[in-house]
């Protein structure tokens, strides 16, 4: 069992860390070669984890779309290939599920991710190797600030707050004063909804009496809402997670706290409703869209993904389904499909016909497009208003 | 805790053709490192394309933190579960360096100048400093092992890493322009504005394969000698026997905080790489404990105190979860269950105590 | 006041939550001196098992999602989650921990976070528990068992104790009370407590070691299996199994049992209590964004005072 002292300058040694070397070099082979008939898109999203849900929505949504496109014979003859990649929601792996679905994979464009902190890993990538991203759902305005290849079919955090702000405000079913904030300081998404709903309700000269966080995840929020409680505000606001609202409202009424709460895109699930049930009656949020618009388009997308899924689509599966359809819109009008062709037309999108609202892209590359206030009733959302951009 | 394996005693030096002494010991793998790793930046990105190329910088980064870790868990036999809390102290730091201090040094917040350029010495500077600033609160945390021991340390890192991530979140957003960056007051300095729940975007993405190569090279070439060192023979006696160790003078108190220390130095260093790589975001969510226990793993499953091993299983357990990416859901219970499977079956890790060349020369004998 | 006393029942309630949890991971660091990783796990498995049976068994007995069943479904079906999980912790600890018993504990401990990462991604799957959270049905309803008011007029504020807290607080404390009878009065507690003080001894003594970690483990994960129920009855919208939150609230339980004393049962549920009072009243009257740090603050500022917990006994050297 005893040794010599080992060495760095045995030659037992060497060949070792040779070994090593020539395994680290050697562990790979350049792109895959591209199959002429099919076309191949990416996406990368949270498939394991904390936030997987959103990951499998949004791929599911996806999917859908894909189907779609090749039953009636894909894009100039030539069949979508999904490549869906799992980043654990951790933004390296984000940065490297990018990396390989742009400069192995050769994919086309790449749709993702739901998190804005995931969405600016990748974003760069995307940017640097000349493949358009379109982001479902990561409502961060640096996201599009990235760089001009960079696109996103949701609305932005500014637009959201104000809506919320202004609903809050201004609707007679509220006509709130004094707002209490109660945010998931662990979620990009609910920090900067939070911000610019304060900004917006402050410049309506309404006052924000109480803010208090949770992380993501959290069971209990008593503490937070008997503060809230002692406040006395006419609105809560709760930028989260439909993950987190339902046991949130639960456990406002237990604690005798009848005040709306109000919320935004993120809430929008039929989980959200299941959870909370009764106890959610009387809130707000605002959405994309309504599930009860009698339109085609949206009664349409919901069959065709009940018959798929086997679940009622959220709001994450309508935008990642949006983005792939506008995906798809400008493949079959762009001169090429290479990045900056793709791109170009991407840009041009005016009003198209989303499950999720009619979008058009502005000059900064985000969707502009209406929001809906939504009440819930019984467990179900039920349309209130709309609210249009710059009103 | 029972004495599972001798320490490699001295014995009988085996002659080798080639054997430098002295001084050169040290220099000499650190130049040859250096060379492969300008080989490494020059050669690979060409050869295997980018996705490779990053995976082997991922590889990297894991490697100083892996190797860094081993000091404190492997050699001197303490249990730190925070490491992924020094890493994120390095790396907030080294990018506040390079993201403002590009602001201030060059008027412009991007990336400044070529391979080698000024733009990557402030890096290579940034990294530095964020290593020592993590060593300074190696040193807080390493502290509290004077008093503890075993899994009560290993809570106790546990907590610094989850008390770092709550406080992390609490910081205001990136200042993104400079107009906004001249205006800032005192307040807006304190806490430092890195961003927040989202992470510290922007920080300018300097690190290739280069730098960090370099730096595996400085970090395995000081664990190595450190191994070898009365000072690396101290910590393993610390490990095997605190009572007989003080009683043959070593000061146990003195050891302890000096692992944590380095330990915590290096994997500053690699935070300053992980900030600056490509695609990433550094964010509070990396101070958690989940990260830290990529690395614990590691070095179990390297053996305890083999630099070696521990490198190949930085290398393994980087590289797998790639190799395994076309399974999605399935790869995180495989590797679950490969985890398993290799702790019952070869308990003392990859290769125990052992670099791998024993095993080499034990056999070409 | 309202508020204070409000904060006082939710903090005891999560505190007996605590302390069911924060007993298993004391117990089997007793006997086998490692954190057991996956134990927040099988509080999942408990969670998840129990929405799982009653969302498929309710409804086959003529119960819909309005209707709130007898007390006596919730009182079946607690016991057979407890054993299901019992015997699940036994496969674990037969399979995975066994074969290490002569390894160095920082195997055993990455073997843990292996089950454990298992357990959270084979959960996660489609065909077990999926990604998505649940809505656990109401097995209990939602009556105050007492509400009292403070102030006046427009300041008045309720403070309600609700039949689902009682619950919460009755069932566990019914279990702590049994685990107690066990450990100290029966032969098999005795057992246990000598395997604990010194493994090699115990066997010398014609304790059957295996069979007596066995049988903590069982127990363990039974409790575990119990929090993992009143935690859903209590937060009815359950977290999807690989969530990290589970993680963190095993942590927080571990970290109970460390205050406490780790090792001492009686010192397990007065950490729990402690770091659901410390946590809830931060929250409360410091501020909620520091929630968790409380805990890890608390953790770091008694072990550096009192270096063994609140209730342990001083580590004892040997030579």
């Amino acid at each position: 069992m005893h040794h010599p002292p080992p060495a760095f300058f045995s030659r037992s040694a060497h060949m070792v860390w040779l070994g090593v070397f020539l395994a680290i070099c050697s562990s790979g082979c350049n792109g895959t070669k591209a199959d002429p008939t099919e076309i191949v898109i990416g996406h990368y999203g949270s498939m394991t984890g904390s936030e997987a849900t959103f990951g499998e929505s949004t791929d599911n949504g996806i999917k859908l779309a894909v189907e779609e496109i090749n039953a009636i014979g894909g894009i100039n003859g030539k069949k979508i290939r999904l490549i869906t990649y799992d980043d654990k929601g951790d933004a390296r792996e984000a940065g490297t599920a990018v990396t390989r679905l742009v400069t192995k994979d050769r994919v086309v464009a790449v749709i993702g991710e739901v998190a804005s902190g995931l969405s600016l890993a990748g974003a760069p990538v995307c940017q640097e190797n000349g493949v358009p991203m379109i982001s479902p759902s990561s409502t961060n305005p640096k996201v599009t600030k990235v760089g001009d290849l960079i696109f996103r079919v949701c609305f932005i955090d500014p637009f959201q707050g104000s809506v919320c702000a202004k609903f809050a405000r201004e609707s007679e079913k509220l006509k709130a004063s004094k707002a209490a904030i109660l945010t998931d300081q662990a979620s990009p998404y609910s920090v900067g909804l939070q911000e610019e709903f304060e900004k917006a309700f402050a410049a309506l000269g309404g006052t924000v009496v109480s803010k208090q966080t949770y992380q993501a995840g959290d069971q209990d929020f008593s503490a937070q809402l008997t503060a809230i409680r002692g406040a006395e505000p006419d609105v809560i606001f709760v930028p989260g997670y439909y993950t987190d609202v339902g046991n949130i409202a639960l456990q406002a009424k237990k604690l005798g706290i009848n005040t709306a709460l109000l919320g935004g895109d993120g809430w929008d699930s039929s989980k959200l409703g299941e959870i909370g049930g009764k106890a959610l009656d009387g809130c707000f949020y605002s959405n994309h869209y309504s599930h009860q618009d009698p339109s085609d388009r949206v009664q349409d997308f919901i069959k065709k993904y009940n018959a798929k899924h086997k679940q009622t689509p959220d709001g994450l599966a309508a935008l990642g389904y949006d983005a792939a359809r506008i995906l798809f819109q400008s493949m079959q009008s762009a001169k090429s499909l290479g990045g900056a062709d793709l791109a170009a037309e991407l840009a041009k999108t005016k009003n198209f016909d989303g499950v999720t609202g009619r979008i058009s892209i502005d000059a900064d590359r985000n969707a502009v497009k209406p929001a809906v206030i939504l009440e819930m009733k019984d467990g179900e959302p039920h349309f209130v208003t709309t609210i249009q951009p710059g009103e | 805790m029972s004495v599972s394996h001798p320490m490699p005693a001295a014995s009988p030096i085996a002659a080798t053709p080639f054997r430098p002494t002295g001084p050169l010991m040290g220099v000499l793998p650190l130049a040859i490192g250096i060379v492969v790793a300008v080989l490494l930046h020059v050669i690979l990105p060409g050869f295997v394309g980018p996705y490779y190329s990053r995976i082997v910088i991922d590889i990297g980064i894991a490697i100083i933190l892996a190797v860094s870790l081993n000091i404190v868990n492997g050699m001197t036999g303490q249990f730190s579960i925070g490491h992924a809390g020094f890493m994120t102290v390095g790396g907030y730091t080294a990018g506040l360096i390079t993201y403002y201090g590009s602001y201030f040094i060059w008027g412009t917040l991007g990336k400044h100048g070529v391979f080698l350029g000024t733009g990557e010495w402030l890096f290579a500077a940034s990294c530095i400093v964020g290593g020592l600033v993590a060593a300074g609160a190696g040193y807080i945390v390493g502290l509290p092992s004077l008093r503890l021991r075993g899994d009560y340390l290993a809570i106790v890192t546990l907590g610094f890493g989850e008390i770092l991530r709550v406080v992390l979140q609490q910081t205001g957003k990136v200042l993104d322009d400079g107009a906004a960056i001249r205006a800032a007051g005192w307040s807006q300095w304190l806490p430092p504005p890195v961003g927040g729940a989202i992470g510290f975007d922007g920080i300018p993405k300097y690190t290739n394969l280069f730098w960090v190569y370099t730096f595996v090279t400085i970090t395995v070439v000081v664990a190595y000698r450190l191994k070898h060192s009365s000072l690396g023979r101290a910590m393993i006696s610390v490990r095997e026997d605190e009572i007989a160790a003080q009683a043959m003078g070593v000061n146990i108190a003195r050891q302890k905080v000096l692992a944590f220390v380095m330990a915590a130095f290096f994997a500053g260093v690699a935070g300053g790489l992980f900030a600056h790589e490509r695609g990433v975001i550094i964010s509070p969510k990396d101070a958690g404990f989940q990260r830290s226990f990529d690395y614990v793993i590691m070095t179990v499953l390297g053996g305890r105190g083999s630099i070696s091993g521990v490198t190949l299983a930085a290398i393994i357990l980087t590289a797998l979860p790639e190799l395994l990416r076309d399974f999605e859901q399935y790869r995180l219970i495989v590797f679950a269950l490969l985890l398993i499977v290799m702790m019952i079956v070869r308990p003392q890790g990859l290769f125990g105590i052992h670099e791998i060349w024993h095993f080499w020369r034990r056999r070409s004998r | 006041m309202a508020d204070f006393t409000q904060t006082l029942m939710t903090a005891a309630a999560i505190g007996s939550l605590y302390a069911l949890i924060a007993l298993g991971y004391t117990m089997v660091y007793g006997i086998l001196k490692f954190i057991n990783f996956a134990h927040s796990d099988i509080v999942v498995l408990g969670a998840w098992s129990s929405y799982t049976v009653a969302d498929q068994v309710l409804p086959r007995l003529g119960y819909d999602s309005r209707t709130i069943p007898p007390l006596w479904i919730g009182a079946v079906i607690l016991p057979l989650i407890m054993l299901f999980c019992g015997f699940v912790g036994y496969v674990i600890e037969r399979l995975a921990y066994r074969p290490l018993r002569r390894a160095p504990r920082l195997n055993v401990l990455i073997t843990a976070i292996g089950v454990s990462l298992f357990l959270q991604n084979l959960g996660q799957l489609d065909f077990m528990f999926g990604a998505s959270p649940e809505k656990m049905p109401a097995l209990l309803p939602s009556w105050e068992l007492a509400s009292f008011s403070f102030g006046t007029g427009e300041a008045t504020r309720k403070v309600v104790i609700s039949l689902v807290d009682t619950m919460i607080f009755a069932t566990s404390g019914t279990l702590m009370l049994v685990l107690e009878y066990l450990v100290f009065r029966t032969k098999l507690g005795t057992a246990m407590r000598a395997v604990s003080y010194n493994t090699d001894t115990a066997a010398l003594m014609g304790i059957p070691v295996d069979r007596v970690i066995s049988f903590t483990f069982v127990l363990g994960s039974s409790l575990a299996a119990a929090a993992g129920f009143l935690y859903v009855m209590k937060y009815p919208g359950i977290n999807q199994p690989a969530h990290t939150v589970w993680v963190l609230l095993g942590l927080k339980a571990f970290v109970a049992a460390v205050i406490g004393g780790i090792g001492n049962v009686r010192g397990a549920v007065l950490g729990g209590f402690v770091i659901a009072f410390v946590e809830q009243f931060g929250a409360f009257y410091i501020s909620s964004n520091y929630r968790d740090v409380y805990v890890f603050a608390l953790l770091i500022g008694i072990l550096l005072v009192k270096p063994t917990g609140l209730l342990g006994s001083p580590l004892r050297e040997k030579v």
